[in-house]
């Protein structure tokens, strides 16, 4: 027998009552579609996906904001790619793109900041998304940044930390019964964020990585945790995550980010959720440069990526799933992003 | 600017002739070419024609492996490889930005030339014009090639011949191409190479062409990879297709950069690789004749033709779990993290 027939053996044995866990990071929902794992387990197991992607959490305020700046002012606007097709309430940066507004794919912050120092004439305005894993990296372009002296260069940001929302859900959420705990974020914060959910909360807690094998270990660890009441913080993700974490990016996080009340799509704002720059790095924050309007978050009608990013329906319960919300021609965040919910759903129909 | 184009070498005077005499012909002449003339006279060819035309436009036009002179020559080509057909000839025409350097234009036509004397193929007629700069991307080629079905090979292009326990044939890696295009966009942030596979198929479809009418299907699966052209193949049929995914072959660099970005090796292009169905009975010959050609040394069975699932195609992942693989939708985005 090998190492996914052992653990599926065990899965099928030991889940005796219905048990509902939940992942609360992109990578898990994509790779348990791909790899077809929902099909392979018991009725009795539940995979719920939660708040993981990054990209969908984001309020289309954000995207509306992003439009705003690249329309009125002149800079240039970098983002990731997930981010160019989000819907905001009236277009997307793509569309935006496409009426000639000037907005570039990267692949890193150090690649817009890069571009700063030869567009010396232009503001470059770089699109921060992302929870604990990016938010470093953003970090250390900013420490760079002022380092080397590109005042051309800003962050509007929209990072996000796990914790508070892993809270939010489990207040809202009482149905849940463990949480599969993102892989990569942990291999910055350890394992120490999730200690309340169990100590608190008792909800179980696995770290998991990415393989099959990873993740059908994580879901055996948490029925076992389940069926003897004992919930704590377990790391499956032995190989990349160590319980304190990455000392190093974490410092760098610290020093430039500051803490703020932020919203998340399909949640309302979560007190001290979100990372924007702060003391002698605020000057990088987009918004102490521009004067920009708020926009609200305005989801397209009918689309429920918020119940979906709470786990409260599945993506087919969704009226505009398939329908008139597609790769395409997305509706909401959640069918954009290949971290999204509802595009590994439509992806990998399993 | 004399090592630049200007939009006067696409004036049709003195400077696109000295453009011609200086860039072109030296690579590429012959004896349609050298006539000057406004058309080719061709021979009559015999049995069935083929003709196959596309548009090459790629970001950066000089990539690891090839450049867009080599893949406008072996993208037509292969499409008329893949239909069954000998390759007779080809025509080719080129809209150049003003400021493309020379040197550029060079490198791609002497590309082209050696792909067309590989294949023992005429280029008969062509055609250059400039755009004002900002216009075009550097370089785009048309190309339209022109060649003879092999005699048993007429059904390969529609697959209408395919039955269920049919055998799924794959020529090697899947998504070489598409990587390596990726990997040259970004060379800041993916500190690796990857080799693009931009190959002409014609010398190893060759080898297969005495098969016949066991060969059922091939295609080329260059946009949209792999999975979409097996579901183009499968849609509206009465059969269905099950392919096991691990015996899909992926380089380690191809796969170490899908898992980094966040890209499928399944919905990459490809631009040296084809698919076929083959009968069960001679799906281990045409094996062992793909191997015996360099360009087919990694062909492998992935799958097969079945009765269930009409109409779709189910695949099988590495840990025995099932999944309906879709057509590409939209373009494939590297994500966050």
């Amino acid at each position: 027998m090998n190492t996914v027939q052992a653990l599926l053996f065990a899965i099928h044995r030991e889940a005796n009552q219905p048990v509902r866990l939940m992942e609360v990071c992109g990578g898990h929902t994509h790779a348990i579609r791909k790899f077809g794992i929902p099909g392979l387990l018991p009725d009795t197991v539940s995979l719920l996906s939660g708040p993981g992607c990054p990209v969908c959490v984001t309020h289309t305020g954000f995207i509306d904001q992003a439009i705003h700046l690249a329309q009125n002012y002149p800079v240039i606007i970098t983002t990731f790619g997930d981010l160019i097709r989000v819907p905001g309430s009236g277009q997307s940066l793509e569309t935006a793109r496409a009426g000639g507004a000037d907005i570039r794919i990267v692949l890193s912050p150090l690649q817009a900041l890069s571009l700063a120092e030869t567009e010396r004439s232009k503001q470059v305005v770089f699109l921060g998304i992302g929870f604990e894993t990016t938010a470093p990296s953003v970090a250390a372009t900013i420490l760079t940044a002022l380092e080397r002296r590109i005042e051309n260069f800003s962050v509007l940001s929209a990072h996000k930390i796990m914790p508070p929302a892993m809270a939010a859900l489990v207040n809202h959420q009482p149905n849940l019964d463990g949480f599969i705990c993102p892989g990569h974020v942990s291999t910055i914060t350890g394992s120490g964020i999730y200690e309340f959910l169990s100590r608190d909360h008792g909800i179980p807690c696995v770290i998991s990585g990415f393989e099959a094998p990873d993740i059908l270990e994580s879901i055996l660890l948490l029925i076992r945790q389940i069926n003897n009441h004992q919930p704590k913080v377990e790391i499956q993700y032995k190989r990349a995550v160590k319980p304190e974490g990455n000392m190093k990016a974490l410092e760098i996080m610290h020093e430039v980010f500051v803490l703020h009340d932020d919203w998340w799509r399909g949640m309302g704002i979560i007190p001290n959720s979100g990372l924007v720059p702060g003391g002698r790095y605020a000057g990088f924050d987009t918004l102490q440069r521009f004067s920009l309007p708020e926009f609200p978050d305005t989801d397209n009608r009918g689309c429920r990526c918020g119940d979906i990013l709470r786990g409260l329906i599945t993506p087919p319960e969704c009226s505009l799933y398939g329908k008139t919300c597609t790769p395409e021609s997305p509706a909401g965040a959640c069918m954009v992003s290949s971290e999204g919910t509802c595009q590994a759903f439509y992806r990998y129909q399993n | 600017m004399k090592d630049k184009i200007l939009l006067a070498h696409g004036s049709g005077g003195r400077m696109t002739r000295e453009l011609i005499r200086e860039l072109f012909q030296p690579y590429l002449h012959n004896q349609y070419l050298d006539k000057e003339s406004d058309a080719a006279i061709l021979k009559q060819l015999s049995g069935k024609i083929a003709v196959s035309t596309d548009a090459f436009v790629v970001n950066p036009v000089i990539f690891p492996g090839g450049d867009i002179g080599k893949l406008a020559i072996c993208g037509t080509i292969n499409d008329l490889a893949v239909s069954g057909a000998k390759p007779h000839s080809i025509t080719a025409s080129f809209i150049l930005e003003e400021g493309l350097r020379k040197t550029e234009l060079e490198q791609i036509v002497a590309s082209m030339s050696s792909e067309i004397k590989n294949l023992d193929i005429a280029l008969i007629a062509a055609d250059t014009k400039v755009v004002p700069s900002g216009l075009c991307d550097k370089i785009y080629i048309t190309t339209t090639g022109i060649g003879t079905v092999i005699p048993g090979l007429e059904q390969v292009s529609t697959g209408k011949g395919i039955q269920a326990g049919d055998r799924i044939i794959l020529s090697g890696t899947i998504g070489d191409h598409g990587a390596a295009i990726f990997c040259a966009r970004y060379p800041e942030d993916i500190l690796t190479t990857i080799v693009s596979d931009c190959a002409c198929l014609y010398p190893l479809i060759e080898k297969i062409s005495s098969f016949g009418t066991g060969i059922r299907f091939m295609r080329d699966p260059t946009r949209g990879g792999l999975a979409t052209v097996l579901c183009e193949v499968a849609e509206n049929q009465d059969w269905g297709l099950t392919i096991k995914e691990n015996l899909i072959p992926v380089r380690n660099e191809v796969a170490g950069l899908c898992d980094l970005v966040g890209l499928d090796p399944l919905y990459l292009a490809n631009e040296g690789k084809f698919i076929m169905v083959a009968a069960e009975s001679i799906s281990n010959e045409v094996l062992t004749a793909l191997r015996s050609h360099p360009l087919g040394k990694n062909a492998c069975e992935i799958g097969v033709v079945t009765r269930e699932n009409p109409g779709r195609v189910i695949l099988e992942t590495p840990i025995g779990g099932t999944r309906l693989l879709t057509m590409l939708s939209g373009d494939p985005l590297p994500r966050i993290c």
